[in-house]
This record gives C-alpha cells, sequence and structure tokens, in this order.
C-alpha cells in the first residue's frame, strides 16, 4: 500500500456515504481491520449460537465474538453464559471441545476449575496466593448474553442497549415470521457447513444482501432445478421483491413475497415437486392441515434478513461470518429442521441445504470464488471505488427506511452506515 | 459378511486396488462421464461431516444419488459454475488398501487418500479415509458405495471443484 492510501481516521474516503462508494482500504488495510474489531465487534451485538445446540443445562459449545474465542454454555438452572476461553492464570484455553455438555471448565495447565457460569470455583494449593487472593475477581472474563426467539447474542460492552432494542420491531418480525419454517414445531439446527474463504469480512456483509448476483454466479444451480422451482427462484426478472433498510445496519431482501409469511394461504394445493414428500408425511399420520405447513415450511422462508455485523438468516438457513483477518474470513452456513417434526420433512430439507450450500454445494463453491475474485482484484487500482449505490435512482421511503428494487444495493448502504457510525465513535 | 480367513485375498487385493488407481486417474483427468457410468443405478457417493453413520439424517458435504452425481458432472461440464471454468487441478494417491470383508458380489475396501489441488498458484492438501462397497459384475467391478471422511470434515474447509 502506499502511503497517502486513505486511513481510517478519514471515514469519509473510506464510505463516501452521499454517493455509496467505497474505499479499497476497506478490504485491505490491517490497521483498519484491527480498529474494527475493537469498535464494531466489542461495541454491539454480536450472533454466538442458536439455543438448539446446547439444548441442555450444562451443554456447551465454542464461538467467536470478533477474534475473541468463546464458551456459550447453560448452567443448572438453563441459564445463558457467554465467556472468554482463557483461563485467569496464564491464558491458556480451558475448552478445546466445539460442542458437548459438562459440569464445569479446567484449565489443563495448573488445574484451575471454573463452575458453568465462569466463576472460578477451585485451584490447586491457593495458599501461596496468600489471605487476601479473591476468587471472585478471578472468574473467566464474561460478556452480556441475550436471546430473541433462539437467537443468543453477547455483546463486550457493558452499556450496550438491550437485544430487542438493538434489533428493532421490524427486525423481530422478520425473525418470528423465518422461525415459522419449524411448522409448528420449535426450530432446530441440523448440522453446519464450514469454510474459510481468502476475503475480507465486509465481502460477506455485502454478499448476503445482494441479490443481483443470483442469475450470473448460480446459474449452473438455477439448472439442476425443476421448471417451479427455477421460476421461483427468478426473482429478478419477476421484480416482485425489495430490500429494505430496516436501522441499526440491518436490511431485508424480500426475494419472494409470496413466502414472507409461510402461514398465509395455506389452503393453496400442495406444489407437484412436493407431493411425494406430502404423501410420506400423510404416512406417518400427520392430519392434512398439519401436512401443509409443514410441506411449505421444509421450502424455507422468501426473503434474507441481515443481521449486523455477522449473521444472515439466509431463506432456509443462518449465515455466520467470523473475521480471521483483513483477507480471511470464516464461513458457517447453518442448516435448521423442525425439531421433534417428521423425518422426511428433515431429510428433505438436509437434501436441499446440501445441494447449494458448503464446500461441495452447487452455490456456495461460486460464490466463494467471486469472493475471493474481489479481494485478488483490490490488488489493483486502489483509487478506484468500490460501487454499492445500485438501485439509489429509483429507490423509495419504505415502512422502516429506504426501500430499493429487489437488486438494490440498499441492504449493503445500510451496512456501511451503521459501520461508519460505531467507528466515528 | 464372509470371514476374511475364507477369501483369496491375495488376488482380490490386486483387482480392487486396480480398479480404484484406475477410478482415482479418471478423477484426476476428469473423465467425468467414464467415472459416471462406473456406478451402480442406486449407488450413493457420500462425503460426511464428523463421524456420523447415519448418512440420511445428517447435514453432509455431499449425499449424491445418481441424479445429483449426473448434476454435479452437468455443472462441472457446461462452463457456467465460475469456481469450476477453470477447476483446480487435482492430484490424488490412493494407498493402504483393506479388505474389510465381502458379502454375495460386494466387497467392501478402505483406503487412505491425499489430494493435492492447484489453483490461483497456491496449492492445497487434503487427506482422508475412503470406505468403497464395490458391486461384481460381469463387466468389472461397480461403485456401489464411496464413504470419503476428509481428516478435518468437521473443520473449516475450502470450497471444491472436484471430487475425491
Amino acid at each position: 500500500m502506499s502511503l497517502d492510501m486513505p486511513k481510517f481516521s478519514d471515514l469519509d474516503a473510506l464510505y463516501d456515504e452521499e454517493n455509496a462508494l467505497v474505499g479499497t482500504a476497506m478490504y485491505e488495510d490491517p490497521d483498519l481491520f484491527d480498529e474494527e474489531m475493537e469498535k464494531i465487534f466489542k461495541n454491539t451485538w454480536v450472533w454466538i449460537a442458536h439455543e438448539s445446540e446446547f439444548p441442555d443445562k450444562g451443554s456447551f459449545k465454542l464461538s467467536n465474538v470478533g477474534l475473541e474465542p468463546v464458551i456459550v454454555v447453560r448452567d443448572r438452572k438453563g441459564k445463558i453464559h457467554c465467556m472468554v476461553n482463557r483461563c485467569r492464570h496464564r491464558a491458556a484455553t480451558v475448552c478445546e471441545v466445539k460442542k458437548g455438555k459438562t459440569s464445569s471448565f479446567q484449565c489443563p495447565y495448573h488445574g484451575w476449575g471454573y463452575g458453568l457460569d465462569g466463576s472460578l470455583r477451585a485451584l490447586p494449593y491457593p495458599e501461596q496466593y496468600g489471605d487476601d487472593f479473591d476468587k471472585a475477581q478471578h472468574g473467566l472474563l464474561k460478556l452480556r448474553t441475550e436471546s430473541y426467539n433462539g437467537m443468543v447474542f453477547a455483546t463486550f460492552k457493558e452499556d450496550m442497549e438491550p437485544l430487542e432494542e438493538f434489533l428493532g420491531e421490524a427486525v423481530c418480525r422478520y425473525i418470528d415470521l423465518f422461525m415459522k419454517q419449524g411448522g409448528g414445531f420449535p426450530v432446530k439446527v441440523l448440522g453446519e457447513h464450514q469454510f474459510t474463504v481468502p476475503m475480507n469480512w465486509k465481502v460477506q456483509l455485502e454478499n448476503t444482501t445482494d441479490a443481483y448476483h443470483f442469475p450470473v454466479v448460480h446459474k449452473s444451480f438455477m439448472q439442476t432445478l425443476d421448471g417451479q422451482t427455477e421460476e421461483m427462484f427468478d426473482f429478478l426478472d419477476k421484480g416482485k421483491g425489495w430490500v429494505e433498510d430496516l436501522g441499526n445496519g440491518h436490511s431485508i431482501m424480500m426475494m419472494i413475497p409470496e413466502l414472507e409469511d409461510l402461514d398465509a394461504n395455506l389452503g393453496a394445493p400442495i406444489p407437484a415437486r412436493f407431493e411425494e414428500l406430502a404423501q410420506e408425511i400423510r404416512d406417518e399420520g400427520y392430519p392434512e392441515d398439519q401436512v401443509k405447513k409443514i410441506v411449505r415450511a421444509v421450502g424455507g422462508a422468501g426473503f434474507n434478513l441481515n443481521l449486523f455485523p455477522n449473521v444472515s438468516f439466509s431463506l432456509a438457513f443462518f449465515r455466520v461470518l467470523t473475521p480471521i483477518s483483513v483477507e480471511q474470513t470464516d464461513i458457517r452456513h447453518i442448516a435448521i429442521g423442525m425439531d421433534g417434526g417428521p423425518d422426511a420433512a428433515n431429510q428433505a430439507r438436509i437434501r436441499l441445504h446440501e445441494h447449494f450450500q458448503g464446500p461441495m454445494g452447487f452455490g456456495s463453491p461460486d460464490d466463494a470464488e467471486v469472493w475471493e475474485r474481489i479481494q485478488r482484484g483490490t490488488k489493483g487500482g486502489e483509487d478506484l471505488k468500490i460501487l454499492v449505490n445500485r438501485g439509489m435512482v429509483d429507490e423509495v421511503d419504505g415502512p422502516n427506511g429506504p426501500r430499493g428494487h429487489i437488486s438494490a444495493e440498499t441492504g449493503m448502504r445500510a451496512a456501511y452506515k451503521m459501520w461508519k457510525g460505531l467507528m466515528a465513535q | 459378511m464372509t470371514e476374511m480367513s475364507k477369501i483369496d485375498t491375495k488376488s482380490l487385493l490386486a483387482d480392487v486396488t486396480a480398479f480404484i488407481w484406475a477410478e482415482g486417474a479418471m478423477l484426476d483427468a476428469r473423465e467425468y462421464d467414464e467415472w459416471l457410468d462406473l456406478w451402480t443405478d442406486d449407488g450413493l457417493y457420500i462425503m460426511p461431516i464428523g463421524d456420523t453413520v447415519d448418512f440420511q439424517n445428517s447435514v453432509n458435504l455431499c449425499y449424491d444419488n445418481a441424479k445429483m452425481r449426473k448434476d454435479r458432472i452437468g455443472r462441472f461440464h457446461q462452463g457456467f459454475s465460475i469456481s469450476s471454468a477453470p477447476p483446480a487441478l487435482t492430484v490424488r494417491t490412493l494407498s493402504r488398501f483393506r479388505i474389510e470383508g465381502t458379502e454375495g458380489d460386494l466387497v467392501t475396501v478402505t483406503c487412505a487418500e491425499h489430494v493435492i489441488e492447484d489453483k490461483f498458484g497456491r496449492q492445497r492438501t487434503w487427506a482422508g479415509n475412503i470406505a468403497y462397497t464395490l458391486k461384481s459384475t460381469e463387466g468389472g467391478f461397480k461403485l456401489h458405495q464411496k464413504i470419503i471422511r476428509l481428516l478435518n470434515s468437521d473443520g473449516m474447509l475450502n470450497s471444491f471443484s472436484y471430487l475425491f
């Protein structure tokens, strides 16, 4: 990088809000990345888990808040705790099991033992610390934790506004609509695909609200669909959808408005492609109204709800980003299904997930390729700007914020506006 | 399963090894249409995540029946998939063959696979354990089930534009 490259002290050069232009340094400046990890990932609610991933008392999973490795766990009363995975003595991780069940966490180095709430319970030979050693001051570093409809978030910011306020009414409403794909059952995580991509985390943040790329990047996926499904995914030509800024960096990309509320118009006939599945569910003894609800839910919702800074509720799965370095981001595609629902329905959901998502999917590898191409491309022309101004010309006032054409970059502008606000603090 | 002591393992081992090496050479050479012909109609090509054995009810990296295999190869061929046009190039080594058992016309073989891929001037290495179920036919072996377990299947992977 040359010395006259815009630095993060000049936020307008990094994101010019009026013209929706992004500076190349946004993807490549390691100093800027360090600043983002402090000012963004330690100053807002960050998604860490779905409650079904650690369902029981003593269940835990490892996660991340920005660069910080954390443990998410339920204590004996079922209360959720999140703490940094680092012993308060000499910093070793106290857990390296990705997911499981335990009654405590013990550091492997000198045996300091912590309770499920992160408190320091016992340490070998405490006498050498003297009489005034206060165990209460040496618990694992805790984060504030709150949940909404099964989605668990944590924050390092002590005085962060409550989660529901940060999300806002519109986001909460869309989360509730998204969770209807439980088909009357609680939503449960069924598994996940994980892959790391040589790209800046904001490339991913943009992509979850980018419908414009779909017919180009995913043409080969579209060609493997039946006619009815292909038509449904042809949301750019149909032009009925929209993208809307929901505030605080969040946005909604409504690709298939007919599937905004999965409970609407449930009397409609079951589509031909789902008839075989419907029969399997009938054969398991479910009444017809429930069969229709479950079959409708199998296909997922008709929108991507994008939450700043790290999770998207994407049609039928959760997409989570974890920044690793300025040029590397980990991606998880978390498959969800119906907890206690018919096996046939969950199998159908899993097969749909495998079809598009993950390292061997018919969609994700092509996404990963273009994301990497962005990172490679930004090595050149560093004075050029990245354009996120698509759809500004015909944007209107939506019920919650600016609303643009389905292919508009309204959601990216929402995210960058929030980015700039946090970075300016 | 037939007891191992009753099988002429030496001759069978040579036969299955020759078949699996030929299959591996086909995949490196991207002779995918020929590869599709190696399969039984109800065969399954599976790359599980973690140590699950209940593939049907688990999220796998892939769970390909005949239609999915055909669609996957179609995607590689048609030139619209940016990740596979061009794809990464691969060189693989298959070794440590062991016949686990036979039952009727089916033989189960396990082996180790190392794949090195090259794209964008960057090489990546993958290691996996494969369990083959081969079906003996008049025209030679057919692939009936191929289960590839990458060592880090439940960790952070990259995206793949080829087959294991």
